[in-house]
């Protein structure tokens, strides 16, 4: 929707075609970045579960990935979060169970990656 | 074959919404209208009509439901009354927005404070700005016939708007009249299936509905809805005309009784009309020239149409039976707005009466055309009728 159509031409009531969302990048609005130790990581979704924005992937692996206390998680696991949308609201570090992601600032985060 | 059956204007509505049969209805009963939805809750409990019914916790919700049910493709019903309206109301706005159409019989009560069941128009009046089309209906046989016609109206592609039809609390809501029922199966017809060209229950073609719109395009949906409240005049004339096949009556933007040469005219909504009639019929035996007009049509307005018959008269007067605190009443503003154009307006007062249910007798409405006749009237000034002094 870049483009500024009139009045006559939008869709009805202002509906649009499905999933604009994704045109949408709400990681732009992010100040504090869930940094993630995926090493302390049990996999157990909740944090998928409560992010509003549905930005934390999630594969089926079947060889796994390794996590908290060095074991080997199999099947469905999580990501590194996506950041286009992620919005830095920091519910996921709330609700993580092992603590293993930490909200940081981004301009701490920008510098320390420098 | 239509039948004659004794129904309370409330029954009434009930008996078109189970010949409409709707996919859904959800509605929280509020005094006077609640009849309506116990009638309605009969139909569905003895199996007449293949209607979801979903009981809900308050209007707001009630209305809501209807929106989720409208917007998955399905007909959807609703009614309510007064503090029912008014908790409803954030919905009652979002719903012209969505441009679903949704048809919701009004039985008119005074609005809080003081509380008050009995009929005024104070609810519905509330909500002229914000773009249902609106029909008030003077007994309980307009107020059956016009949910049809506002189905017609709300559905028809070029609109797609909601549409309430309004009726008098207890007056109407309430009192037992012999109304001319239509036949099943006509009625069957003549509302067809309902056929949205999109649906959120279409899997196939998925759409998003009611997304934000920020100040780059919000201007331009609200261009779009007062365009469709615009066509909805004519909508309405044309599908009035398809009813009228079924009903053998008319329906005009306002009905004219004994107008047309009349000096003096009255415009009044509703169930006082029909009292306006008599007290009419009395004085033209006496020979005075008296008339009335009736709105049926409220929104959209016919400004022209009204601005037509009403040019040449010597003088009207308005009778609202609510008040626009600190403005002039919603009638008289209209009928006012109407006659701006001419040249040498008629001369105008504005009266209000039978707020909270108060009653207007004929013998008052004989004096308000005494007064009008003899020219004392004030286009500024608003006048009360019954009123303790
Ligand atoms: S809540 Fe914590 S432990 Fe569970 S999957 Fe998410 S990051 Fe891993
Ligand atoms: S910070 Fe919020 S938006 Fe970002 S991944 Fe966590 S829960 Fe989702």
């Amino acid at each position: 929707m870049a483009d500024k159509t009139g009045w006559k031409d939008l869709m009805r009531g202002g509906d649009l075609p499905p999933a604009t969302s994704r045109e949408y990048k709400t990681g732009s609005w992010r100040s504090l970045r869930p940094v993630l130790d995926l090493s302390n990581c049990i996999h157990c979704m909740i944090c998928v579960a409560y992010c509003p924005d549905m930005c934390i992937p999630v594969v089926r692996s079947e060889e796994g990935v390794v996590g908290r206390n060095g074991r080997i998680y199999k099947g469905l696991v999580r990501l590194e979060t996506d950041f286009d949308y992620c919005k830095g609201c920091g519910i996921c570090a709330e609700e993580c169970p092992t603590d293993c992601i930490k909200m940081v600032r981004e301009e701490v985060v920008e510098t320390s990656s420098k | 074959m239509s039948v004659y059956k004794p129904l309370t204007g409330a029954q009434a509505t009930a008996e078109a919404m189970r010949q409409i049969n709707p996919d859904v209805v959800a509605a929280y009963p509020i005094t006077p209208q609640t009849p309506i939805v116990e009638f309605f809750a009969e139909f569905v409990a003895n199996g007449l009509v293949d209607t979801e019914m979903i009981p809900v916790e308050s209007e707001h919700s009630a209305l809501s439901c209807v929106v989720g049910a409208a917007a998955a493709g399905a007909r959807a019903m609703c009614a309510t009354s007064s503090q029912g309206l008014a908790l409803m109301w954030e919905i009652v706005a979002a719903t012209p927005g969505l441009r679903l159409p949704i048809v919701m019989p009004v039985v008119n009560r005074a609005l809080s404070t003081p509380i008050n069941i009995h009929c005024d128009h104070s609810d519905t009046m509330g909500t002229l700005t914000i773009g249902w089309v609106q029909i008030y209906s003077e007994n309980a046989q307009e107020a059956y016939e016009n949910v049809f016609l506002a189905l017609k109206i709300a559905e028809h592609p070029d609109v797609l708007l909601p549409v309430m039809v309004m009726q008098d609390g207890f007056i109407t809501g309430h009192g037992v009249e012999n109304v001319k029922v239509l036949d099943d199966a006509v009625v069957k017809e003549f509302v067809g299936q309902r056929n949205p060209d999109r649906y959120l229950l279409d899997l196939e073609h998925p759409y998003t509905i009611g997304p934000l719109a920020l100040p780059d395009f919000y201007y331009e949906v609200k261009r779009q809805q007062e365009e469709a409240i615009e066509r909805a005049k004519e909508v309405y004339l044309r599908a009035g005309e398809e009813l009228a096949k079924i009903t053998g009556n008319t329906y005009p933007y306002f009905e004219e009784y004994k107008s047309d040469d009349a000096e003096a005219v009255i415009v009044i909504l509703n169930s006082a009309a029909g009292t306006a009639k008599d007290a009419i019929d009395e004085l033209r035996a006496e020979g005075r020239k008296v008339g009335l007009i009736k709105p049926k049509l409220f929104r959209p307005f016919p400004y022209k149409e009204y601005r037509e018959v009403l040019k040449d008269k010597k003088v009207i007067g308005v009778l609202d039976r609510s008040i626009s605190f600190g403005s002039y009443a919603p009638v008289y503003a209209e009928i006012r707005n109407a006659l701006f154009e001419l040249d040498h307006r008629p001369a105008m007062q504005s009266y209000i009466y039978g707020l909270g249910g108060r009653d207007i007798f004929k013998s008052e409405i004989k004096n308000v055309f005494e007064e009008l006749l003899s020219g004392n009237v004030d286009s500024e000034k608003q006048k009360y009728i019954g009123l303790r002094g």
